[in-house]
């Protein structure tokens, strides 16, 4: 079915993106109520994203959640059971969990094996660093632990700009590790740059010849991608590049629903096409605050915390903030626009951070109205990112000062991840009505 | 855009919504052992940790079929038990099929 099908009864979807939603068919059918049902959000969330820790020895120049430095009020192990706990009596049935760097924590591995043996799957994003031979055995003999290897770009020298000096060749050791372990199907997850964007046919090579599938993502200016977005999101003309890649390989690549944005170029892009946030979709941090994306780290979309009374479920189900982002949302400048039904005016968070309203068009909207936009706004205005874990000093193993690149600001490292998981990924419709 | 988790009638990937040739009414059935079923207002979310995919039941009672598939000597009265009638009857084959071809639900065997 086709956005515009829900238009009317729909006006104004909601903020941006954020469930991998790469459902695999193309819709023939008629309106799914389904998808209103999800704008009205679940009974719990479909695509849970967790980090674990802001701990991470990289220092990614467009880290979501601004990681680097653990932060002390980090929930104990014995709230991270209780809260795994939770998840299982609420029947998530898998969480994406990230950091920072997940596998940094010491009671990372105890934590999967506790979750994965009480019903709740787990999909974590790593930059590689823990995964030697041993770890990546025991992971390929797991159902309910999925890998998701972090790297921004096809060679060393694109992506340890991004990410850090020796990131590059840590990531490959790690998806070769996992090859030769025999693990199947992990996923290599890209985030989409201007300097990477015509790397996209080597990044699917790289994926397939590690029996690995490739997943790509917006860059987003949230936490440290704040700064660095001016100079790293694709150019106007790559984004058409993107747009047509994705056109031409559809299903094979994974996309958390992340580039909708794009559709007014042509068409639909394989996903739900729909802002998950507070939805379908949530962040709990590593102190247990409770966010209704994981780009939008921010008080302004803070709903709650794990430690109150309640917990995550009495968060999920009665926060203010996500029944109002369970509301109809007004499409406001854009709703006369004739791509709001495929666009749905963007991304929440990324208008956020670039200091757009929240109901006018996203910045990187492919008619050029973001653009417009951000070229009027007051930049100085734009809310800052409310937390920061940056290192102080460099990184573990990076030198100190500026690494030599030509694109970030700062040395390298750390995922954007956002809800990294394709909650909605492969997606297979069944119901009679 | 598009979106479509599964259009109502249970729309197979691809496109594809004729039943599988591998789905048989009248044999019995079971949710797969790797299959957990969360009630939603609208039907109900199946996940399978296996082939970590998802799929919706569109309706309550496409939820009563599917979970009580093992208490029926054949999906056919399972459809009956929960009041299916004949006119929809097709439209539930056609979930169940997309249901066994994603490997949600299985047959099992002849006692």
């Amino acid at each position: 079915m086709t956005a515009a099908a829900l238009a009317p009864e729909h006006p104004a979807a909601a903020p941006p993106e954020c469930p991998d939603g790469a459902v695999p068919e193309p819709p023939a059918a008629p309106v799914p109520r389904l998808v209103e049902q999800f704008e009205r959000g679940l009974a719990a969330p479909i695509c849970l994203t967790w980090e674990l820790t802001y701990a991470c020895n990289l220092a990614c120049v467009h880290c979501l959640s601004s990681s680097g430095r653990r932060d002390p009020r980090e929930l104990t192990t014995a709230e991270c059971r209780a809260v795994i706990d939770t998840l299982e009596r609420m029947q998530v049935f898998y969480v994406n969990i990230g950091g920072g760097e997940p596998t940094v924590r010491p009671d990372f591995w105890a934590l999967v094996d506790y979750a994965t043996a009480h019903h709740v799957g787990v999909k974590f994003s790593t930059n590689g660093i823990k995964i030697g031979p041993g770890v990546a055995r025991r992971l390929a003999a797991s159902d309910y632990v999925d890998v998701q290897i972090s790297l921004d770009g096809a060679t060393a020298e694109v992506n340890d700009a991004v990410r850090g000096a020796g990131s590059y060749a840590t990531a490959v050791r790690a998806m070769a590790n996992l090859r030769a372990a025999g693990f199947e199907g992990f996923k290599l997850s890209v985030v989409v740059t201007r300097h990477n964007v015509s790397q996209l046919d080597e990044l699917k090579a790289l994926a397939d010849s590690h029996g690995a599938q490739l997943r790509l993502t917006r860059l987003r200016p949230s936490g440290r991608g704040a700064d660095s977005w001016p100079e790293l999101h694709p150019a106007a003309g790559q984004q058409r590049q993107l747009y047509d890649w994705l056109v031409a390989h559809g299903e094979q690549v994974l996309t958390g629903d992340s580039f909708f944005h794009l559709a007014p170029y042509g068409g639909a892009l394989p996903g739900l096409n729909l802002c998950g946030a507070g939805r379908v979709v949530c962040l709990i941090d590593p102190v247990g605050d409770v966010y209704a994306c994981p780009f939008a780290i921010h008080e302004e979309f803070l709903a709650g915390s794990v430690r109150q009374p309640g917990g995550f479920q009495a968060v999920w189900r009665d926060s203010e903030l996500f029944a109002e982002l369970r509301r109809p949302q007004s499409g406001g400048a854009c709703r006369s626009c004739q791509f709001f039904d495929s666009c749905r005016g963007g991304c929440m968070a990324a208008k956020f951070f670039t200091g757009l309203p929240l109901d006018g068009p996203d910045p990187e909207c492919v008619r050029g109205f973001g653009a417009a936009a951000l070229q009027s706004a007051d930049h100085a205005a734009a809310p800052r990112p409310s937390l920061d874990h940056s290192h102080r000093g460099p990184a573990r193993g990076q030198a100190a000062g500026p690494v030599p690149v030509t694109i970030g600001p700062r040395p390298a490292a750390r995922p954007a991840r956002g809800c990294d998981e394709s909650p909605l990924a492969g997606l297979l419709p069944a119901g009679a009505h | 855009m598009s979106t479509n988790p599964g259009g109502p009638g249970g729309s197979a990937p691809r496109g594809d919504i004729a039943p599988s040739p591998r789905f048989d009414l009248d044999r019995p059935w079971r949710i797969d052992d790797r299959v957990a079923v969360r009630p939603e207002p609208f039907g109900a979310l199946l996940y399978h940790f296996g082939t970590r995919r998802l799929s919706f039941l569109k309706n309550a009672t496409v939820l009563t079929v599917v979970r009580s598939l093992a208490e029926h000597p054949s999906a056919r009265a399972a459809c009956a038990a929960a009041g299916v009638g004949t006119a929809t009857l097709p439209a539930y084959e056609r979930a169940l099929a997309t249901l066994a071809e994603s490997q949600m639900i299985r047959e099992r065997p002849v006692p």
